[in-house]
């Protein structure tokens, strides 16, 4: 596989684990140490730390999962990915990598809206043999979010 | 813009037996009433929330709010001065200030380049001597007779506080010394932006105004709270009110939990407790009264946040009748170190649109919005705690704030 393949891989794969409903397999995409943040533009572009939901490891994103699937209360819905080309560039230990989005909800009563569009800011680093997230930033165009976000983007 | 008080409203509700115990569901989804409250409500004796002063660090900064469906910039003047007006070129009545928030020395309309400075007033109208002599304003034409609609404001704690109305009492007044001594606690050091975002909720906004008030749900809707013992209702707390009823304060003192057994029945504490990353919930004191959670609410959209170390503001204001924008905005104070800012950057994740004990709320009144749908001439029941608007000392088991809520908004709606 080249970089790019490999890359496109872990992007597609994730995508998959979420639209598919597989979400225990979401932090295992991330090193140990990995972090998970999403964010708005205009917060990103002030430079502001706080967005709408942070992890700053793979258990943070596991009790994120435990929590969607056993605490929180929310009408059941499911997310389809739209993924754009990625771009990437050697950083550090690592790959630095650039991507597109749209996120599709699918509510229980078939209403499909367009959830979210933004970008992926990754840092991608090879960790046991596979490529891994070490962290990725979702940066969402709107300020907005429709209803509440529980499921990761 | 002042309101006169009568009896008569344009829409003929007419208030159930039960007085505030009672709630006719057509108050959430009737447009007449919806209108009503524009002007009675939010352009009556109110103050309304605009935004932060730190919004508006310098002169010149200027930022848009609304005040129920009215569009509003607050500027800051070349003096320093907060202004507020009605966002609404008084010529054609175009939206004057475009941008979310910019910088400038005078703010001109795009239409017909009439512009205004900082405080609203009118400084020159483009051709108002004609081209070549020919055209322009008639000769009695007065500049000083048409400006920006103003607003009243008032700064209080670095909130910006504005009204229509000249009966609206000053801020302090409004508030009455709780709920000005607890505002002053949490917002009266300097303070920081540390990030904001909105959520649209598909409901009325008087079912978050419920909400926000309602300490009975929030340890049985929202597990995580209770699980994992952020804000129970077995912790010495409870609901204070402002003498008016219409501002409340739920608090608890997360250090007095005493285990009760009325929670082994509930849903919410069924949940196992332990965190893979229990980081999330470090916290440190930092108040010696031992309060750790408090929500603060201010009649008729404000709230004022600070669950252990997540400071924020939050408003929410309606955009149209079943539909409302609820924004969270993130604060820490100037002399946080990075230790704290990143605590509270963890404990955010509790709050907001995706908060571990908030995002229910994104949806549950949205539940009542669309559960009520015809069923416009029932009531909610609201008894909880008893039938008074009074502070609840020592118990939040009760429905007391919102009841303090329908209480004010009778007495301006004249329902």
């Amino acid at each position: 596989m080249t970089v790019r393949e490999a890359i496109e891989e872990l992007c597609a794969d994730y995508a998959e684990a979420i639209d598919d409903g597989q979400l225990e397999r979401w932090p295992g995409l991330f090193t140990a140490d990995g972090e998970y943040q999403i964010i708005t533009r205009e917060s990103h572009d002030a430079g502001l730390p706080i967005g709408i939901l942070y992890c700053d490891s793979r258990a943070m994103m596991e009790d994120r999962v435990r929590a969607l699937r056993t605490a929180n209360i929310y009408e059941p819905h499911a997310y389809r990915h739209l993924l754009g080309r990625p771009r990437f560039a050697p950083d550090g230990d690592g790959l630095a990598v650039r991507s597109n989005f749209c996120v599709f909800r699918i509510a229980q009563d078939g209403d499909t809206v367009t959830f979210a569009t933004g970008r992926y800011m990754d840092r991608i680093v090879s960790d046991g043999g596979a490529l891994r997230f070490r962290s990725r930033r979702v940066i969402i165009d709107s300020r907005r979010v429709d209803i509440l976000l529980v499921l990761p983007l | 813009m002042d309101v006169p008080v009568t009896r008569e409203l344009a829409s003929d509700l007419v208030w159930p037996p039960g007085g505030v115990t009672r709630v006719p569901f057509r108050v959430f989804s009737d447009p007449a009433i919806y209108a009503e409250e524009q002007r009675r409500l939010f352009r009556g004796p109110i103050w309304n929330f605009l935004c932060l002063e730190i919004e508006l660090p310098n002169p010149g900064d200027w930022r848009l709010a609304t005040v129920g469906d009215v569009p509003v910039v607050v500027t800051r003047d070349e003096h320093g001065t907060i202004h507020a007006m009605v966002n609404r070129c008084a010529h054609k009545g175009a939206l004057v200030c475009l941008q979310e928030r910019g910088n400038a020395k005078a703010l001109t309309c795009v239409y017909h380049s009439w512009s205004y400075d900082l405080a609203g007033r009118l400084q020159s109208v483009a051709f108002r001597h004609g081209i070549r002599g020919k055209g322009g304003m008639p000769e009695d034409f007065d500049a000083a007779q048409h400006r920006l609609e103003p607003l009243r404001i008032e700064v209080f704690s670095g909130v910006v506080f504005g009204t229509f109305s000249d009966a609206t009492v000053p801020v302090e007044d409004y508030l009455g010394a709780t709920m000005a001594r607890m505002i002053r606690r949490n917002l009266g050091r300097p303070h920081r932006l540390l990030g904001m975002h909105s959520q649209i909720i598909h409901n009325n906004w008087k079912l978050y105004a419920e909400n926000v008030r309602d300490s009975y749900h929030a340890t049985l809707l929202h597990t995580f709270y209770t699980t994992f013992k952020v804000n129970r209702l077995d912790m010495d707390g409870g609901m204070l009110l402002s003498d008016d009823g219409r501002h409340s304060i739920s608090y608890a003192r997360r250090g007095t939990l005493q285990q009760s057994d009325e929670y082994q029945k509930v849903h919410s504490a069924q949940y196992d407790s332990a965190l893979a990353a229990p980081q999330l919930l470090d916290t440190w004191t930092e108040f010696d009264d031992g309060i750790t959670h408090c929500i603060q609410t201010i009649f008729p959209t404000l709230v004022v946040q600070l669950t252990l170390n997540s400071l924020a503001v939050r408003f929410f204001t309606p955009r149209g009748i079943d539909r409302t924008e609820l924004f969270w905005i993130y604060l820490g104070y100037q002399d946080d170190t990075e230790q704290q800012t990143r605590q509270r950057l963890m404990q955010s994740n509790l709050t907001g649109a995706a908060g571990l004990v908030s995002l229910e709320d994104g949806c549950i009144n949205e539940f009542v919005q669309r559960g009520t749908r015809g069923s416009e001439n029932r009531n909610a029941f609201l008894e909880m705690g008893g039938r008074e608007v009074a502070s609840s000392d020592g118990s939040r088991a009760t429905e007391t704030g919102i009841r303090g809520f329908w209480q004010g908004y009778r007495e301006l709606m004249g329902v």
